[in-house]
């Protein structure tokens, strides 16, 4: 039946759904940060050596906890936006595409809020 | 899922070879993409050996005398011969450009022409651009204004306005960029495409125009204008040398701009 409309129409569509640029910048400015953050983590985590013992030790500390807290939140937020727009391009059945957006959000955040409590319960001495 | 093989009755096959003339010296194949709506076969190349001495330097010259002299059947689009009128694009030598613009030299070895890729074919070269031209026209391609013009003068725009839209102006809706564009291929029934975008920004750049606001919300969208992700092809391949993806992209600086 969607053959009969016009292809004005069609291409008419439901109209512009007025958002993208939110996503667009986002995406940017995540970008921006994780240039400073990503570089800091993979410094430090290639000095702090590998045991259990220095990891927790380096991490209990202030600057580190915030810094690496702040690479979750931007590292993750910046791959969501990424993903989504992969699935966004690429699966075309709408069901599909819907369940695994809905996945994505929440596993992301799931992800992030385990993230950040495990440094903050390394940082508040758990 | 997007679709990265073609379909069984796309398969395109071998067709037939038209031998060049006795006493040919210079030698050119051309390999050229057949399909009829009207015998149900899947499409094919043929190809067809031209003697270079005896045709024009331009790929189009090739076609039109294939079409004149070897094979009447052979379908595209064509009229100006000289790049202003935009009718006879297609894939040459796998990359979309103007038939009439593409030198055959240019070309290494055998020169294979197909339709724009990923548009629905009427017959042999010729797409179906009817899509593109709905979504051209979604745009407003025209001059929106409240204010009525002066009776006596031309609505005026100074030098500097007025050459805000050189590398726009010269766009002659060949849509060699849009059907080079991955994500026109995935989602072109949403997604509006650099040909389309940069006929957009060409009225959102105009001082004379006064719907700046109403054109960039009608673009605010996920797919009308954000499936751009700058993969460039379009800037790439346009035959007039212009820059699409530059248009897209100040676009959505206006966008971040107005907020």
């Amino acid at each position: 039946m969607e053959r009969m409309r016009t292809p004005y129409g069609r291409v008419a569509g439901l109209g512009s759904a007025k958002e993208g640029v939110q996503h667009w910048w986002m995406q940017r400015l995540t970008a921006v940060a994780l240039i400073p953050l990503s570089l800091w983590f993979a410094i430090s985590v290639a000095g702090v050596g590998g045991s259990y013992e220095a990891v927790h030790a380096w991490l209990r500390v202030p600057g580190p906890s915030i810094l690496m807290i702040l690479f979750l939140g931007s590292a993750l937020y910046h791959a969501m936006l990424g993903v989504q727009v992969v699935l966004e391009d690429y699966v075309h059945c709408e069901k599909a595409k819907i369940a695994s957006l809905v996945s994505l959000k929440l596993v992301t955040v799931l992800l992030a809020v385990a993230g950040i409590y495990a440094v903050l319960r390394v940082g508040f001495g758990g | 899922m997007a679709e990265f093989t073609l379909p069984a009755n796309s398969k395109v096959g071998t067709g037939t070879t038209y031998k060049a003339p006795a006493g040919a010296k210079r030698v050119k194949s051309f390999k050229i993409y057949r399909w009829s709506p009207d015998d149900g076969q899947n499409p094919h190349l043929d190809t067809y050996e031209i003697d270079l001495d005896q045709c024009g330097p331009m790929v189009l010259d090739a076609l039109i005398k294939i079409k004149n002299e070897v094979d009447t059947t052979l379908t595209f689009r064509r009229s100006c011969r000289e790049g202003i009128c935009g009718s006879c694009s297609m894939n040459i030598d796998g990359t979309n450009t103007l038939a009439c613009l593409k030198s055959i030299d240019e070309c290494k070895g055998d020169v294979k022409i197909y339709p724009l890729p990923h548009m629905p074919v009427i017959k042999d070269l010729v797409p179906d651009l009817t899509q593109i031209y709905a979504q051209y026209h979604s745009v407003k391609p025209w001059l929106e204004t409240d204010t009525t013009p002066p009776p006596d003068s031309e609505r005026s725009q100074s030098v500097a306005e007025r050459e805000k839209l050189d590398g726009l102006w010269e766009c002659i809706l060949c849509f060699c960029c849009t059907t080079s564009c991955p994500s026109y291929w995935w989602s072109g029934e949403r997604y509006l495409g650099p040909a389309v975008l940069l006929q957009a920004y060409r009225w959102i750049a105009d001082s004379r125009d006064e719907k700046t606001g109403e054109r960039l919300d009608a673009l605010e969208d996920p797919f009308r204008l954000y499936r751009c992700h700058t993969i460039m092809n379009c800037t790439k391949t346009c035959p007039k040398g212009l820059n699409p993806a530059k248009a897209i992209a100040e676009i959505k600086k206006l966008m971040v701009e107005r907020r």
